[in-house]
């Protein structure tokens, strides 16, 4: 079926199953920013945004996005640019598998949370898995990164 | 899950017609569950576009359509107030804000997962399920619906009381599914005990609830007896997560937890 969607900003049109799932309709349009992880919802590596908000694409039909707007780090750069300089500086970067994700995530968080406690970026960051860094870099960089901003 | 063709209805009516035309044909929720599943289906059903993406907060009552999020729920100030947030806590504990995104109230009630952090604290407060064709019924009742007609499920309405809650979700890692969940509240002093992932459906602990309900005071050796009872009535079993035995401890140590958390 064909099904039409917004990603990056560009109107697309694809011919997909009922049952396929977005992170394999992006990935076959070059995507490759959208990682395949567990594939069943607890890794985070294929995160991202529908209108704005972070959902895992293993785990929502391409279907579904029909008619919404879908952003992928390809779409992305100029701020995930800046976050990663952060993760530089504060070793949260290693394999580099989950920063894309990361990223995007930590663009919904503020949009959704205007001044993101600890708490809030703890919870949020949640569903991100990271077998390198252990988190604490990365929670430092991000929390310092959103302090530079304000 | 292998999904033969997809249809966004308009309206209700169309989305019901389409539902009874075959027997595989089912509505789908969020869909973030599909994969634990390997039915074939006809036709999912996705209500979009019926219109049922809304909260509505009145003086008695939140209603919450089917198609609203649990994210969307979770972020509800007037419903984080209530019955000391436990549902807000329940819906919190349900993998990351990505998922919760995408889950929906009627997906994740239809399910009736047994492993469900969003049924037991709704069990423990008090909360209706409004069907399409069934009409309204409490959610004890409707985890307990069979009908051999398939239906919809419209919204689900709970009701505002004064309530003092505590709900715990015991996982094994943060991203997991409960090895066991308890629910327990205080509506002017009676008592509503909840325990779901035993691996089973959650359910009330209706003995233990009457013995503390029939109590003049509530006294640590009250507490005592009624989680005593509480395992004993419910079932427990064993699955990858836990043993039949490790369950009944955990819930044990959880509902008198609950119980002096609400009787404060």
């Amino acid at each position: 079926m064909k099904i039409k969607m917004t990603v990056n900003g560009t109107k697309k049109v694809y011919d997909v199953a009922p049952d396929e799932y977005l992170l394999d309709t992006l990935r076959a349009d070059h995507f490759y920013s959208i990682k395949r992880g567990c594939d069943n919802s607890s890794c985070g590596v294929c995160t991202v945004l529908m209108d704005g908000k972070a959902v895992q694409s293993c785990s929502i039909l391409s279907v579904k996005a029909e008619g919404h707007s879908i952003t992928t780090i390809e779409g992305h750069q100029d701020e995930a640019k800046k976050l990663s300089e952060y993760f530089g500086h504060q070793g949260a970067d290693q394999c580099g598998y989950c920063n894309s994700s990361l990223a995007l995530t930590v663009h919904a968080m503020k949009t959704e949370i205007k001044h993101p406690t600890n708490e809030d970026i703890k919870e949020y960051l949640v569903g991100n898995l990271c077998r390198c860094t252990g988190y604490e870099a990365q929670h430092r960089a991000i929390k310092l990164c959103l302090e530079d901003e304000e | 899950m292998e999904i033969v063709n997809y249809f966004k209805p308009k309206t209700i009516e169309e989305a019901y017609e389409k539902l009874q035309e075959d027997p595989s044909n089912l509505i789908i929720g969020g869909g973030a569950w599909l994969r634990l599943s390997s039915k074939i289906v006809n036709t999912a059903i996705d209500l979009e576009y019926v219109g049922l993406n809304k909260i509505k907060d009145n003086e008695k009552n939140i209603e919450i359509d089917a198609y609203v999020t649990l994210r969307e729920v979770e972020k509800h100030e007037s419903l984080s107030n209530l019955f000391s947030g436990i549902v807000n806590k329940g819906i919190n504990g349900i993998m990351a804000v990505a998922l919760r995104n995408l889950v929906t109230v009627g997906g994740s009630i239809a399910g009736k997962y047994s492993f469900s952090d969003f049924i037991t604290p709704l069990l423990a407060v008090n909360t209706e399920v409004v069907m399409y064709k069934a009409g309204k019924m409490s959610l004890e009742e409707f985890l307990k619906f069979r009908s051999k007609e398939k239906d919809i499920i419209l919204k689900i309405i709970i009701k505002k009381e004064e309530v003092l809650g505590y709900y715990y979700k015991m996982k094994k890692t943060g991203l997991d599914f409960a090895v066991i969940n308890v629910g327990v509240t205080n509506t002017a002093g009676y008592y509503k005990i909840v325990v779901g992932a035993r691996p089973s459906l959650a359910a009330f602990a209706v003995k233990a609830m009457e013995y503390i309900n029939s109590q003049k005071e509530i006294t640590e050796e009250v507490i005592q007896k009624t989680s005593k009872i509480a395992i004993e009535e419910l079932k427990f079993g064993t699955n990858s997560k836990a043993s039949k035995e490790y369950r009944i401890e955990l819930a044990k140590v959880y509902v008198k937890r609950g119980l002096k958390e609400v009787t404060k």
